[in-house]
């Protein structure tokens, strides 16, 4: 194939313990670490493996939020990718919206394999891949842990509930990635300096004339209610004891 | 006037089995409304009778169909786009079957969809988790939007099945099914332990438990207890066991009366599956190990000295 498109989301670093805004309305991300959501470096490394194997020719990624997302830009095209496109916009834009503007540019650029991570980390959404696929009318392979990529075709082994389950699909298709797919590689110094030469594109939203405007109300954001402070015991008969008080089992 | 929100709650089956998630998924809808019918696309007239059981339910409708012999998104969207045509609100568990589906089905309803429903406030307004449930957002649906959702099982309760619902067989709808996808296999573990969602005490081991060899006495602490066993990312990615048993943000979201977790350090992404327990039990020979701070009974003990004695005190 040409092209693989990766869909980049910026997020708040899995290693950061979150704090939600006072006034309720979200959790603070200023002054706050930020990288690529997880699954999606994990979506840009297979990208970049398919196309050191020969199968690819080119790595686009793309990513929608605010200025800023052309540091994490700059991070995935440290790791190999060729080009990037920011679409930008500064509010809150939900998946749906997302996909819309998402198409856009697959519509602009004709990417054979488009791959996404299965969720991002902070809205926990899950729903973009999906969405993404649908709009394009083309095939999906969600939660995906191995690709093997043949000439017209893919071959997706996903993580399901049920365990292990392989679909064969058509190209050009979505796939969305699952953890165990592979581990990204470290960027390294002479590869960030090579980075800042490689061309990024800068989008207006409303250049595609669609409306990002909020369709759910968010009311609030708030802690999850904490779990009682729990009890050290020691050893199996003191366990025993309490799970029988509980009555959590019988002998 | 204001008329009963109608629900129509999509249903997942598995090996010829109406999930327990989807039974969950029902009890949520009816805490939305009163009407409620339920939607199964499958080839086996099995599910239609324990369908018509299945308590809160109105009406099932039902497409019996061999293209339905594989649970496939991209075919099933369009079909389950068109037959919740006049419902207000259309419900789906959040499995790795609703998740992958639900989304496909909001892109042909224009509809923006919310995941993960974990409590239902008033009929359009609902908590989900966020930030692998560090956070707890509050939505609202404005009024005449349709209402397209998946739920979180492990936040309800199943409802019962003594219910005598009325059934409608409908034909597969006229529409072009795409091609492009096709179904090859699927390998899983076969267990005749209860399953990880349904279980009421599940046993969990992490990268402390050492090697799959060493699960074997957690099995026989689980068969012991007629327990599930789960087992955190880290003896999944070390190949202990398969990835179906893993728990956490990433794999399967529980909610047993007790649970034990033996070795396991807790990372957030695996309390983010275990949160919603009743009583959390931790073993673990680390006393600095942060499970200890979620557990509700923590206990810094080897885990194979552990388990024999416990095996012999239930004796």
């Amino acid at each position: 194939m040409e092209k693989i498109l990766v869909c980049i989301k910026r997020v708040v670093d899995y290693n950061i313990k979150i704090r939600i805004k006072p006034d309720e309305s979200g959790v603070i991300t200023e002054g706050v670490k930020m990288s690529i959501n997880p699954f999606d470096e994990i979506a840009l490394e297979e990208a970049l493996r398919i196309k050191e194997s020969g199968n690819a020719k080119e790595v686009i990624i793309v990513s929608i939020g605010p200025d800023d997302c052309q540091q994490q830009l700059r991070t995935g095209l440290a790791m190999g990718a060729d080009r990037a496109i920011l679409i930008k916009h500064d509010h809150i834009i939900e998946p749906l919206k997302v996909a819309k503007l998402l198409h856009k540019i697959v519509e602009q650029e004709n990417p054979g394999l488009i791959l996404l991570g299965k969720q991002a980390i902070d809205d926990d959404c899950n729903q973009t891949g999906q969405m993404l696929a649908e709009l394009c009318s083309y095939p999906q392979a969600t939660f995906a842990s191995e690709l093997t990529v043949s000439e017209n075709s893919l071959q997706v082994i996903r993580e399901v509930d049920q365990g292990l389950e392989t679909l064969e699909i058509d190209l050009p298709a979505i796939v969305t990635t699952d953890l165990r797919l592979n581990e990204p590689r470290y960027v390294k110094l002479p590869d960030i300096m090579k980075a800042k030469k490689k061309p990024m594109d800068v989008m207006d939203p409303n250049d595609f004339g669609i409306s990002l405007e909020p369709s759910l109300k968010v009311i609030s954001v708030t802690p999850p209610p904490p779990r009682e402070s729990g009890i050290m015991l020691d050893g199996v008969d003191q366990l025993f004891i309490a799970l029988k008080d509980k009555g959590l089992i019988n002998e | 006037m204001s008329n009963a929100m109608k629900i129509i709650v999509m249903a997942e089956h598995e090996d010829g089995f109406i999930t327990s998630a989807t039974r969950k998924t029902v009890n949520c809808a009816s805490q939305i409304s009163s009407e409620v019918d339920l939607l199964i696309l499958g080839n086996n007239t099995d599910l239609e009778k324990q369908a018509i059981q299945i308590d809160n339910i109105s009406n099932v409708l039902v497409v019996q169909d061999q293209t339905f012999t594989q649970q496939l998104s991209a075919i099933m969207a369009p079909i389950v786009s068109d037959l919740s045509n006049g419902y207000d609100c259309l419900l789906f568990p959040s499995t790795t079957f609703g998740r992958d589906l639900a989304p496909r089905v909001s892109v042909l309803k224009d509809v923006c969809q919310i995941t993960d429903i974990m409590e239902v406030l008033s009929p359009r307004v609902f908590k989900r988790p966020i930030y692998a449930g560090n956070a707890i957002e509050t939505i609202e649906v404005p009024d005449g939007q349709m209402i397209i959702a998946t739920v979180r099982p492990a936040s309800f309760k199943e409802v019962g099945v003594s219910n005598q619902a009325s059934l409608s067989s409908l034909e597969l709808p006229n529409i072009d099914l795409p091609s492009h996808t096709r179904f090859l296999g699927i390998s899983s573990e076969k267990t005749e332990r209860p399953d990880l969602q349904v279980a009421s005490i599940v046993i969990s081991g992490g990268r402390g438990v050492g090697s799959a060899e060493n699960f074997e006495i957690l099995y026989q602490l689980a068969d012991r207890l007629g327990a599930s066993v789960g087992a955190s990312r880290a003896a999944v990615d070390a190949g202990y066991v398969s990835n179906d048993m893993q728990v956490g943000q990433t794999g399967k979201i529980i909610s047993p009366d007790l649970y034990f977790a033996f070795g396991i350090s807790g990372a957030i992404q695996h309390i983010a599956g275990i949160k919603d327990s009743g009583t959390i039990v931790a073993i673990n020979k680390d006393p600095d190990a942060p499970i200890f701070e979620i557990a509700d009974i923590g206990i810094v003990a080897d885990l194979f000295e552990f388990i024999p004695e416990f095996l012999a005190k239930l004796d």
